[in-house]
C-alpha cells in the first residue's frame, strides 16, 4: 500500500506529540474511535444532568440548592463544549443524539444508578466527578487538538464540582448519626461503579493498544484507576467512613491501595443496557426531545420567515 | 415561638418579595434537563438561578429586621402553605415549555416594573436588591418575550399553543397588581411601592409582544385571587412538600 502525504504527517505529528487539528490528514480508524469517544463524553454529561437534577428541587439549603443548579448547568455547557469537538471531525450534534436515542452511542454507566439520597449528591460530586478528573486530566494530552482544550476548560469546572461533593459529604460527616449514616450508605452505593468508570482490566480492553498508538488514550484504564484509588480511599477515611470492600489493603511497600474484585458482571449488564436506570435516562431524554420538536420546528420556521421578510425588504 | 417567621411591617413586605421568587425558582427548577434544547436548559437553570438567589438575598434581609430570630433557610423551608404569600402565577405548574415561557413572560413583564419603582425605594437595602434584581429581570423578559414571538409566530401547531398558554395563565395575572394594607403603607414609609401603579405598563408591554407574535390578548375577565393572604392554588402544597423535604424529615441539622 502507498503511504500518502497526509499520513506520514499524521504519525510525524502524533510521534512528536504535537496535537491533530480538523483540517489534518487522519486514518479513518482514528476519526472514527475519536467521534465514538467525544460524543460519549458530551453524551455522559448530558445524561449525568439527570441524577443530579433528580435533588434540585429537595435540596435541604437554599444555598445548596443554588449550587446544585449550577452544577448541573457547567454540565450541560459541557455537553454542548463536547458536542461541538465533535463536529470538528464531521458529525452533527443531532446526529450524535439520534445515535444516542438509538442507544448505539454510550455514556457512562454511572448515570444508571439511581439518586436515592442528599448524600448522594455529594458523592456524586466527589466520586464521580472526581473519577472524571483524573481521566480527563490524562485527555489533556490527547492528540485530538479540540479534544485536548476542551478538556483542559473542563477540568478546572470538575474540580470545582469535585470540591463541593465533598464539601455536602463533610457537612454530613460531622452531623447527626442519621447525617453519617446517610453518608456511609452513599460510599457504600456508588464505590464500586466509581471504580467501573474507568472501564475494564487493560487485559479486557480492546480498544486501548490501539489508542495509545494514536496518542488519544494517554494512560490506560488500569493506571487510572490505581492514581483514583490512591487518591480516593485516605478521603474517605477522613470523612470517618470505609469503603465497601473487605479486601481493600495498604501495600507498604509500594504504597499503593489494592482493592478487592470488581463485579463485572454488572458492568457489562449496564454497559449492555440492564442497569439499575438505562431505559429510565433514555426514555427521560428522548421524552423531552420529542415534547421539544414543537419548539425547535416553531424557532426555525420563525428564522425562515424573518429571512423571507428581510430578502423581500432588501 | 415559631422561628420561621417575621413580624414588622417591612420584613413581611420583604418576605413577600422573596417568596414571589422562591416559588418561581423552584417551579422552573423542576423543568431541568426537560427543555427542549441544552441551551435552553441552561437558560431555563439561570433563570431559576436568580430568582432563587434574589429570594435568599431579600429573607436574608427580612431576618435582620425587627427581633426576629429567623433566618432564609427557615423562611423557606419551615412555613406552611398558608404563610406564603406569593402570587399564585408562580406556583402554577406547567405542561411544557409554552406554559414555562407564558408564565415567565407575565411574571418578568411585571417585575421589570415592579424593581424598576423599588430600585428608588426608600429603604437602601431593599432598593440595592432591586437595582440587582431589575437588570436580571430585564433579561429574563427579554428571553421569554423572545419565545412568545418565536412560537406565536413560528408554526399553526406552535401557534396555537402558545395562545393556549397564555389563555390558561391570563387568570393569574390580575393579581399582580393587587394592592392592600401592607402595600399601602409602604407606600406611605417609602419603602415600598403600589403594585397598582405596574397595570397600565404592563399590559401595553404584554400587550405589544402578544401583538408581534400574532397572538390575541385574553379578555376573560374572571381573575383569581389569594396569594398575598396564603389562599393558595392545590399546587402549592404539593411543592412545599417536596422543596421542604430534607429539612421537615431531618430537622434542626446542618448541610
Ligand atoms: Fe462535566
Ligand atoms: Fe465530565
Ligand atoms: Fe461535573
Amino acid at each position: 500500500m502507498q503511504t500518502t502525504a497526509g499520513e506520514v504527517a499524521f504519525h510525524e505529528l502524533i510521534d512528536a506529540d504535537e496535537k491533530i487539528e480538523p483540517r489534518d490528514w487522519m486514518p479513518d480508524g482514528y476519526r472514527k474511535t475519536l467521534i465514538r469517544q467525544i460524543a460519549q463524553h458530551a453524551h455522559s454529561e448530558v445524561i449525568g444532568m439527570q441524577p443530579e437534577a433528580n435533588w434540585i428541587t429537595r435540596a435541604p439549603t437554599l444555598q445548596r440548592k443554588m449550587t446544585l443548579i449550577a452544577k448541573v448547568q457547567d454540565e450541560a455547557g459541557h455537553g454542548l463544549y463536547l458536542y461541538s469537538a465533535a463536529e470538528t471531525l464531521g458529525i452533527s450534534r443531532d446526529e450524535m443524539q439520534q445515535l444516542l436515542h438509538e442507544g448505539k452511542q454510550k455514556y457512562s454507566s454511572i448515570f444508571n444508578y439511581p439518586t436515592l439520597s442528599w448524600a448522594d449528591m455529594g458523592t456524586i460530586g466527589w466520586l464521580v466527578d472526581g473519577a472524571a478528573i483524573v481521566n480527563q486530566i490524562a485527555l489533556q494530552r490527547t492528540s485530538y487538538g479540540p479534544y485536548a482544550r476542551a478538556m483542559v476548560k473542563i477540568c478546572k469546572e470538575e474540580s470545582f464540582h469535585a470540591r463541593q461533593g465533598y464539601s455536602i459529604l463533610l457537612a454530613l460527616s460531622r452531623g447527626t448519626d442519621e447525617q453519617r449514616a446517610m453518608l456511609q450508605d452513599s460510599i457504600n452505593r456508588w464505590w464500586w461503579p466509581a471504580l467501573m468508570m474507568f472501564g475494564p482490566h487493560d487485559s479486557d480492553s480492546a480498544n486501548t493498544p490501539q489508542s495509545i498508538e494514536w496518542k488519544i488514550k494517554r494512560v490506560t484504564n488500569d493506571e487510572l484507576r490505581q492514581l483514583y484509588i490512591d487518591q480516593t480511599v485516605p478521603q474517605a477515611h477522613y470523612l470517618g467512613c470505609t469503603v465497601p470492600d473487605p479486601d481493600l489493603d495498604f501495600d507498604v511497600e509500594t504504597g499503593h491501595w489494592s482493592i478487592g474484585a470488581i463485579n463485572w458482571d454488572e458492568f457489562w449488564d449496564t454497559v449492555k443496557g440492564n442497569g439499575r436506570l438505562n431505559r429510565e435516562r433514555i426514555t427521560h431524554k428522548v421524552k423531552a426531545w420529542d415534547d421539544g420538536a414543537w419548539v425547535r420546528d416553531a424557532a426555525t420556521a420563525y428564522a425562515h420567515k424573518q429571512q423571507t421578510k428581510l430578502e423581500k425588504t432588501a | 415561638m415559631n422561628t420561621a417567621t417575621v413580624t414588622t411591617p417591612l420584613a413581611r413586605y420583604v418576605v413577600r418579595l422573596a417568596d414571589d421568587n422562591l416559588i418561581l425558582g423552584q417551579r422552573l427548577a423542576e423543568y431541568i434537563s426537560e427543555a427542549p434544547e441544552l441551551e435552553e436548559d441552561l437558560a431555563i437553570g439561570n433563570l431559576s438561578l436568580d430568582h432563587i438567589g434574589v429570594a435568599m438575598h431579600l429573607y436574608e434581609y427580612a431576618a435582620t429586621l425587627g427581633d426576629s430570630s429567623t433566618t432564609a433557610d427557615k423562611l423557606s423551608f419551615l412555613r406552611t402553605e398558608r404563610e406564603f404569600t406569593n402570587v399564585l402565577l408562580v406556583e402554577q405548574p406547567h405542561a411544557g415549555f409554552g406554559d414555562v415561557i407564558a408564565r415567565q413572560f407575565f411574571f418578568s413583564a411585571y417585575q421589570t416594573l415592579l424593581w424598576e419603582a423599588l430600585a428608588s425605594s426608600a429603604d437602601t437595602i431593599l432598593a440595592g436588591i432591586s437595582a440587582k434584581a431589575l437588570k436580571e429581570s430585564t433579561y429574563h423578559l427579554r428571553h421569554a418575550a423572545s419565545w412568545v414571538v418565536r412560537l406565536g409566530d413560528g408554526t399553526d401547531e406552535s401557534h396555537d399553543r402558545m395562545q393556549a398558554a397564555i389563555d390558561s395563565l391570563w387568570r393569574f395575572t390580575g393579581e399582580l397588581f393587587e394592592s392592600d394594607d401592607l402595600c399601602a403603607e409602604m407606600v406611605i414609609s417609602g419603602a415600598g411601592t403600589d403594585p397598582a401603579a405596574l397595570q397600565v405598563p404592563w399590559d401595553t408591554k404584554v400587550a405589544a409582544v402578544l401583538r408581534e407574535a400574532t397572538l390575541t390578548r385574553p379578555t376573560d375577565p374572571y381573575q383569581a385571587t389569594g396569594g398575598r393572604t396564603g389562599m393558595h392554588t392545590e399546587h402549592l402544597g404539593y411543592m412545599l412538600a417536596e422543596m421542604q423535604w430534607m429539612q421537615r424529615t431531618y430537622p434542626d441539622m446542618e448541610w
